[in-house]
């Protein structure tokens, strides 16, 4: 089979599969970053050296970021089919996909979130402190803002990690390129589907890493002269 | 005036309690150039935190201009710290925010009183860095610039608010002779032509010589000795002053 009528054959089915996989990934990001954003900030203010130190608070969310990042994302997928059930309505598809995503991807990039923010200077802090910032305006103009390129640093880890979620949410049928790899490559030996779908996956891959580094060199103003 | 009362703070870590500062009573007068000086770890640091409440004493009051401070929380609290400016050894710029937005970001908080916005704050942060002679790096970024023009930036920052006082925690001492040199001209600069007390610790007896008038002596959490600095230099009574004062001498 000659490479356009590979194109005419499955053409259709790949570019819906990428589509598919493209808007798992962007609103699972999204979602994550959302709710991971939130869980990371809390756990750097009610640190034991945090703004507003809290050792209850901190130790329950710290758990529950644990918890649900000790369980493999096949298993969670699974173990979440009724919650996905009861919230989206349906376990099929690609919004029933994208939930168990959000939840497995949330407390990760929570831990992203913490280690960024760990790395913003204490003096910078206090010195915001100094002026009179409260504990709102120290999270948003110090915290968020001069954590800014290392959490853009930590973006590609998270979106790459997320699309090799959705290969396994194809398992379940999400739908998408893992579905198609699985449904077309694997199970029906077609291994011109299998590569064509690999090549997209790299494609992907690629084209994320290299926005997401050039967002970076845009925006972190440290060490240049 | 700031009246410090018997300060006290103690602080509980793993080794037990440290008691960082052990009475400390001082006034510092309005317009005045004050030094605090002692060794590392002599409990300076700790005592001009106390002065806008980065740390709480543990007993003792805090009174500036009249007003007992030592129990303000919450919002009263945040608009006393916009009164007070401060600037660090570390410098403490934003990384992420050019020359400008540092020098304006006070006035983007809640707490500064009089808030002004926009292209207002501009102005007075370009007057702001034409009064510590940086014209033209308004648009440049901390790292861009040398560890003197940091602090320069610092203190354009810290006058923002149009503060009363402003508190210097070993400013100069990442700096060098020269840079230093230049900073401590332009702080008594700022102390004679702003009006501003200014509060400053450090641990080098020439920086305390060149711009102080009264300064303090701390050891172990205690003042030991307080008077103009041709006093306490030209007769010292401390035994750790005399240490200072001789450990200077040899070093030359």
């Amino acid at each position: 089979m000659d490479l356009s009528a590979f194109i005419e054959k499955y053409g259709a089915l790949l570019a819906q599969g990428t589509v598919d996989t493209t808007v798992m990934v962007l609103a699972s990001t999204l979602g994550a970053y959302v709710i991971g954003i939130v869980l990371g900030t809390l756990l750097t203010v009610v640190a034991p050296d945090g703004l507003r130190p809290n050792r209850v608070a901190y130790s329950v969310i710290g758990w529950l970021v644990n918890m649900a990042r000790s369980l493999p994302f096949i298993i969670l997928l699974l173990f979440l089919i009724p919650v996905t059930r009861a919230v989206v309505g349906t376990t099929l598809g690609v919004p029933a996909a994208v939930f168990p995503l959000i939840v497995s991807a949330a407390p990760f990039v929570a831990r992203m979130v913490e280690s960024s923010e760990a790395e913003v200077d204490r003096g910078l802090i206090e010195a915001a402190t100094s002026m009179g910032a409260s504990t709102w305006e120290i999270i948003l103009k110090v915290y968020l803002r001069e954590g800014l390129p290392s959490l853009l640093r930590g973006l590609p880890i998270v979106i790459i990690t997320i699309l090799g979620y959705t290969a396994m949410a194809g398992t379940v049928g999400a739908g998408g390129l893992g579905d198609i790899a699985i449904r077309y490559g694997y199970q029906r030996y077609q291994d011109d589907v299998m590569i064509a779908t690999v090549i997209i996956l790299v494609i992907m891959v690629q084209v994320i890493q290299t926005l997401c580094n050039l967002l970076v060199r845009g925006c972190d103003k440290r060490m240049r002269s | 005036m700031i009246q410090l009362t018997d300060i006290t703070k103690v602080f509980d870590g793993a080794a037990g309690q440290n008691r960082a500062l052990d009475g400390v009573t001082l006034t510092i007068q309005t317009g005045e150039v004050y030094g605090i000086i002692g060794e590392s770890g002599a409990g300076k640091s700790t005592l001009v935190r106390c002065i806008n409440l980065l740390e709480h004493p543990t007993s003792g009051s805090v009174v500036i201009d009249g007003q007992d401070v030592t129990g303000l929380q919450g919002r009263a609290l945040r608009e006393l710290r916009a009164d007070v400016g401060m600037i660090f050894q570390g410098i403490n710029l934003f990384q992420q925010r050019t020359v400008l937005d540092n020098v304006i970001f006070p006035s983007t908080l809640a707490s500064a009183a009089g808030r002004i916005s926009g292209k207002e704050a501009q102005d007075r942060g370009r007057e702001l860095l034409k009064l510590v002679g940086l014209e033209g790096k308004e648009g440049s970024y901390p790292s861009q610039l040398s560890g003197g023009q940091q602090q320069r930036v610092a203190i354009a920052r810290a006058l923002m608010t149009r503060p009363k006082y402003l508190l210097c925690d070993e400013a100069t001492s990442a700096l060098d002779t020269l840079t230093t040199s230049q900073v401590l001209d332009l702080l008594a600069r700022i102390n004679e032509e702003l009006g501003v007390t200014i509060v400053l610790i450090t641990h080098s007896l020439a920086v305390a010589r060149r711009i102080c008038g009264r300064i303090a002596v701390m050891e172990a959490g205690r003042v030991v000795e307080e008077g103009t600095v041709a006093e306490v230099f030209g007769n010292p009574q401390a035994e750790v002053t005399r240490a200072l004062l001789q450990f200077e001498g040899g070093a030359q």
